[in-house]
């Protein structure tokens, strides 16, 4: 049974019911989640569930990110397994110590003793909110050991994905890219992907730690995420056509990282092109850049390029961020001058 | 139950003193947060707990883990960094744990326990337990982001949660009349609307009363308590701290009421414990307090190949 064609925020949702439904620890909490008449979240990802759940189990916080993420951390060390969100995954940044000394090193200080099972989830991506609304964070938690990282690019993912990261035993962040949430409904976001797709109804896993190729090629690979795929699958069409046959890998989970498939499609075909949405200094593609100039170096052909947001902050007016948000052209333009 | 709060007061006084006397010489690695003149708190607070109710502690941590039960030994090596340590030495002094107490790691960032806590309560309220938690905290949390976040969810939720504040006056070298306009830092309970109560914290008696009726207030589901405990460390901040921003005479004044001696004295008058039990007990706390850093002294070095270890945490939910 497939669900007919969803979204990524009713895949989400879908996702939380079921393991809901299977495991009592689970429970949701954070800034309009489960309000009787509300919105589900900034994005309805989580409406309808306060309905089914209580509004125990889809607990709406106060405006409190440290709250939200300690208490998350709290009730995971006693044996829950919380689901937190943030309205905007900027908003993290007013608890990072929460994130970072808290979630992210219990186990390790406690020398495997206790440890944190829990999701952050963080919606993510410019859409024409300016600076403080719109960032990618990824990389910053990619960088800090004991956390996961995962960034799915399409709804049959974001559900596989997260019920694998309800059931982990660390701490995931979850990185939710608003333009992928859905085209239709009261929230979509403007400019939004169609990216509707049939996603399984029944029970799936999509495992952490695992890269997708979402295209084969032979002249060139190109690594993305979230919104960036679907750019990058786009380019694929546009340089197909002009006799360019480019692979094209979504990285659709930053930590572990799946050195692994990354390098094995960089020897294939010698050209390596990086996408992401975030600035360009220590961004992830700088450490798979990294990763690949130390065991890759010598199938590559050419330097391994980079496509990323300028070092500069998110601007709000949509001319200005259509100057900051990597696109589809550049990505043709770098793949021609690659392989060309 | 006097006697037994007055056995562990003696523990952590005794393990202070002579932690701090091997420091000098040089023999204690890492850094050290002394809490002589605290252990009133710790012993009253814990005393009224079980033994399933759980602790967050601080970056002060040796007097609550012993209050609550936890093995002398293994606290001990893990201030050595040894592979004995209750973390195997990834902890440190300022990250004491026993899960089997429930001791969860102490943390060394100030106040960030007490939303912590509060998760933890939240986590047994959904379950159905009724358990409860506690956050310990200084006077210098009293002033952190996570304590008005901590308490004021805890306060909208009813979690089952204690917060206990330690104030001894100083965050670090800072007069408390540096860091607030207010007296009490009890008043702020007021504006969570849960109760607040300032106490006497070098009464053992005292500390326990009081949190007995807050543990029961938790563990009814009427909500969270804020327990302010009047106190003083008699040692510096930390290592290397010899005080000077301190007054002798404060220093003396506190002494005078120092919560060991008080419940000594106590025990005489009021419970006619004779003097040799006292000092049977004395010695006990002695022996033990040797034979810990002795274990510690001991204890194998952690292998070097630990240092990557526990990282993450193994998978253990099937599909």
């Amino acid at each position: 049974m497939t669900t007919g064609k969803i979204g990524m925020a009713e895949a989400l949702r879908a996702a939380m019911r079921l393991a809901m439904r299977q495991d009592p620890s689970i429970f949701l909490l954070g800034e309009d989640i489960g309000i009787s008449g509300g919105f589900g979240g900034g994005f309805t990802v989580t409406l309808g569930l306060s309905e089914e759940f209580g509004h125990e189990r889809v607990m709406d916080t106060p405006i409190s990110e440290i709250a939200i993420i300690g208490a998350a951390v709290g009730a995971a060390l006693v044996g829950m397994r919380p689901i937190a969100e943030m309205q905007y995954g900027d908003f993290v940044f007013c608890a990072m110590d929460q994130v970072v000394n808290q979630a992210a090193k219990m186990h390790y200080m406690s020398n495997g003793q206790v440890s944190v099972p829990m999701v952050l989830r963080l919606p993510v991506g410019a859409t024409a909110r300016g600076a403080q609304h719109g960032q990618c964070t990824e990389t910053f938690f990619m960088h800090t050991p004991g956390l996961k990282v995962v960034c799915p690019s399409n709804p049959y993912d974001a559900k596989g994905l997260f019920l694998a990261a309800i059931r982990d035993n660390n701490p995931v962040v979850f990185l939710e890219h608003k333009k992928l949430y859905g085209a239709k409904g009261g929230r979509r976001e403007k400019a939004a992907l169609d990216i509707a797709a049939e996603v399984p109804e029944e029970e799936y896993e999509v495992p952490l730690g695992k890269v997708a190729v979402r295209r084969e090629g032979t002249d060139i690979t190109i690594m993305a995420n979230m919104l960036m795929v679907h750019y990058a699958l786009a380019a694929a069409d546009e340089l197909n056509r002009e006799g360019i046959s480019a692979e094209v890998i979504d990285v659709r989970c930053l930590a572990p990282l799946d050195m692994d498939t990354l390098a094995t499609s960089s020897k294939k075909t010698s050209r390596v092109l990086i996408v992401e949405e975030d600035n360009l200094t220590c961004g992830w593609g700088a450490e798979v850049a990294a990763r690949l100039g130390e065991n890759a170096f010598y199938y590559l052909d050419k330097p391994i390029v980079r496509i990323a947001a300028p070092d500069c902050p998110l601007p709000c007016s949509p001319a200005l961020e259509e100057a900051y948000v990597p696109n589809a052209e550049q990505i043709v333009r770098e793949a021609r001058r690659l392989v060309l | 139950m006097l006697l037994e709060m007055f056995r562990r007061m003696t523990l952590i006084r005794r393990f202070e003193d002579h932690l701090h006397s091997l420091f000098l010489q040089g023999l204690v690695p890492g850094t050290l947060h002394q809490c002589q003149g605290q252990e009133a708190v710790a012993v009253g607070v814990c005393s009224a707990l079980r033994s399933d109710d759980v602790i967050f502690s601080t970056h002060r941590p040796v007097g609550h883990v012993i209050a609550k039960g936890s093995s002398l030994r293994r606290i001990a090596a893990e201030l050595w960094g040894k592979a004995g340590g209750c973390a195997g030495g990834k902890g440190g002094q300022m990250h004491l744990v026993d899960p089997s107490v429930g001791a969860f790691p102490s943390n060394a960032i100030v106040g960030a326990n007490i939303p912590i806590a509060c998760g933890a309560a939240l986590g047994f309220k959904l379950r159905g337990v009724d358990r409860i938690a506690v956050s310990f905290f200084g006077d210098g949390a009293a002033n952190i982001g996570a304590f008005h976040e901590g308490l004021n969810l805890a306060a909208v939720k009813d979690a089952p949660v204690i917060f206990v504040c330690e104030n001894n006056l100083y965050a670090a070298s800072t007069h408390i009349s540096h860091a607030m306009r207010i007296s009490s830092i009890a008043e702020r309970a007021a504006s969570y609307g849960i109760p607040g109560f300032s106490i006497d914290g070098m009464d053992v008696a005292a500390v326990y009363d009081s949190a007995v009726k807050a543990a029961e207030r938790a563990r009814s589901r009427n909500g969270p308590t804020l327990l302010e405990y009047m106190t003083f460390r008699y040692a510096g901040h930390s290592r290397g701290d010899p005080g000077g921003y301190r007054t002798v005479e404060e220093l003396q004044r506190w002494r005078a009421r120092d919560p060991v001696r008080k419940c000594r004295e106590l025990l005489a008058q009021h419970f006619k414990v004779e003097e040799a039990e006292m000092v049977r007990i004395e010695n006990k706390c002695q022996e033990e307090v040797e034979d810990a850093v002795e274990f510690a002294r001991t204890s194998p070095e952690p292998a070097r190949e630990t240092c990557t270890e526990h990282v993450y945490a193994p998978r253990v939910v099937q599909p």
